[in-house]
């Protein structure tokens, strides 16, 4: 049996198989419309790019030196680039890379700001000091130049893209659930816990986290939008995923050297998918904050305020 | 005030000093500094430079020599362009500073436009259509937008109907070989500015919104019109006072963060500031460069939200305790 939930603001607890006392988490999210509309749009997206060895109308890279270029027709319905490749097929397949570093990163930031923030709010004092000033460290230069410096530094790969990604967009995540979990030490529950004879580590696993689970999913939702765009940021300078492998943010940079010439359709569609893309999974992340936390409905800022 | 004002200076200089120790231990150790002169391969030159530089010295000691020569004034030779670094920053922070004021000032125009009315007609169509706006704002890849922008209103119309030049340029601030003047100037800066602010106004006019939408639900609104106060002027002078402290802040944090954010516009329309130079000294690997560029940007940053206080306290005088 889980702990009783006092707190107001609990989401469901799905960790360590808690019982949850009100099942108005999904009912609540089914009734957000737009967030429904965001989940079957990524659904359908992850389905499309993962399964594009069997979705994509053509093979993957494709040639058709004959054809070259043509605009969007019945055969090719975003038209083929220079060397006759499918266009559609090559989002798809490119979409695996941008879907899977943009998960792996939001997983991986997340994971580490909860520990820190988590570790920090609870502990207190010396710890949380020094935590914090590492996060004032973070805001200090602008993250994208950062960024650009340590890829520069550790030479642009997918998995370093992912590594300095996580490691400088943990700061965000780490400061909310801080300011939560400083929150909920003073409760009650917390202290009927520790008198029971629980560790501080089950204290912290079994009664606070779940407690911040909503605001964790919403973080990893909205992570995801970011590195989506972050990394076609990157791929665009120069300092993300490069040629052969391609992202939807290196297709942009290769295409964007077309404007004004008539292949100029390249630039438009993988520009489209990251937007429908990152708009859809803000909606799912405005619809799981609005379902974990009835309350808030204020606006993305209201969080960060409340704390 | 003002011990608030000097306790928060004295609270920044640590961050800034172990910041950018970290950062020059950083790119100390991604780059080379004598990157250019291993290309000839001559040994004694390779030392001797090592020495007038002193890079044998400890990681401290060089920091201590830098630093003590940044302070001077002395910010040391560029390795890309062999240039004093001094002036290359000065004269692109002038051109990021151009871009950046225009940004901010139409972005925060246009958010509070956009916000205050939302917040009055909470719930409307106009309310959803711009809710709807701001959340495709939040999606766009800003260098894709600044493409797609200058593709519909630059080159398209310029193809479509045969103009020799487009309506709007996209390369540089100022037409090469002709007098600045005013239109020139506002030709070259309407794409950019559209680029930069089309993020910052979404977000802003949510948070205007919020923010008015909690001032609205106060006591204090309620009583003024139930006085009989001009709803136009409740509005306006009542409860816009009291959503400015919150967006003033908001806007003076993400304008520090545009001096590098600024990168990505300014490689789309080739614009000499501070984006492009951190983006040409990185890739040429230029330490002499890259390190006060950093500084420079860090500490706008700390200086901004020092302001940001300030005016929080100013604009709310609640919170002018400390």
């Amino acid at each position: 049996m889980a702990s009783p939930e006092p707190s107001p603001t609990s989401a469901p607890a799905s960790a360590s198989g808690a019982t949850v006392k009100r099942p108005g988490f999904w009912r609540r999210f089914s009734r957000h419309r737009l967030a429904v509309l965001g989940a079957v749009i990524l659904a359908l997206l992850a389905i499309a790019c993962y399964g594009a060895a069997f979705v994509a109308p053509f093979p993957q890279d494709q040639q058709d030196l004959l054809l070259g270029p043509v605009p969007p027709s019945a055969e090719h319905w975003l038209g083929t680039d220079e060397l006759g490749r499918d266009y559609l097929s090559e989002i798809l397949y490119a979409g695996q890379l941008s879907l899977s570093l943009a998960i792996a990163v939001a997983l991986i930031s997340t994971a580490i700001g909860v520990f820190v923030g988590a570790v920090a709010g609870y502990r207190g004092g010396w710890v949380d000091d020094v935590f914090m000033r590492i996060t004032d460290l973070f805001l200090v230069v602008p993250a994208i130049a950062l960024l650009a410096l340590a890829l520069q530094g550790l030479g642009p790969s997918p998995v370093s893209i992912v590594i300095v990604l996580s490691l400088l967009g943990w700061t965000y995540i780490a400061r909310v659930v801080r300011g939560q979990v400083v929150s909920l030490r003073e409760r009650e529950f917390i202290d009927a816990a520790r008198v029971i004879g629980a560790t501080h580590q089950q204290v912290l696993m079994r009664h606070v986290l779940p407690n911040l689970s909503g605001v964790i999913a919403v973080n990893v939702a909205l992570a995801v939008a970011g590195a989506i765009i972050v990394e076609s940021t990157l791929s665009f300078l120069g300092f993300g995923v490069q040629p052969p492998q391609s992202s939807w943010g290196n297709m942009l940079s290769q295409a964007s050297g077309l404007i004004g010439t008539p292949k100029v359709y390249l630039l438009y569609f993988p520009g489209l998918f990251i937007l429908t893309t990152v708009l859809a999974v803000n909606f799912v992340g405005d619809g799981m904050r609005d379902a974990a936390d009835p309350r808030s409905g204020a606006g993305r800022s209201s969080r960060r305020d409340r704390t | 005030m003002l011990r608030f004002t000097v306790r928060r200076l004295l609270y920044s200089l640590p961050v800034l000093l172990v910041g950018s120790f970290l950062l020059f231990w950083a790119v100390r150790t991604v780059f080379d500094p004598l990157l250019k002169l291993r290309a000839i391969r001559d040994p004694e030159v390779i030392a001797r430079e090592t020495e007038r530089l002193g890079l044998n010295d400890g990681i401290f000691t060089q920091y201590g020599r830098w630093l003590t020569g940044f302070l001077s004034g002395d910010w040391g030779v560029s390795s890309r362009t062999e240039g004093s670094v001094r002036p290359m920053i000065e004269s692109a922070l002038t051109v990021t500073l151009q871009l950046l004021v225009w940004g901010v000032v139409f972005a925060t125009i246009a958010a509070v436009l956009i916000g205050v009315s939302s917040a009055v007609r909470q719930y409307s169509f106009s309310d959803y259509a711009l809710t709807g706006l701001s959340y495709l704002g939040l999606a766009l890849p800003a260098f894709w937008f600044g493409l797609v922008l200058i593709q519909f209103l630059a080159v398209w119309p310029q193809q479509a109907f045969g103009w020799d030049k487009p309506a709007f340029f996209f390369i540089g601030l100022s037409s090469p070989g002709q007098d600045p003047s005013f239109i020139d100037t506002a030709r070259h800066m309407v794409l950019p500015v559209l680029t930069l602010t089309v993020g910052l106004v979404a977000v802003w006019s949510r948070f205007t919104r919020a923010s008015m939408l909690d001032a609205l639900s106060s006591d204090y609104v309620r009583t003024a019109r139930a006085k009989g106060v001009p709803r136009s002027r409740v509005v306006w002078n009542h409860a816009l006072r009291n959503a400015w402290g919150p967006l003033v802040t908001v806007v003076a944090l993400d304008s520090a963060l545009l001096i590098g954010g600024l990168l990505v516009t300014e490689q789309v329309f080739s614009i000499p500031g501070m984006g492009r130079l951190f983006l040409d000294s990185l890739l040429a690997g230029d330490v002499f460069v890259l390190l006060p560029w950093m500084v420079i940007t860090g500490a706008a940053v700390i200086i901004l939200n020092l302001l940001a206080d300030i005016a929080y306290g100013l604009l709310d005088p609640r919170v002018r305790v400390a």
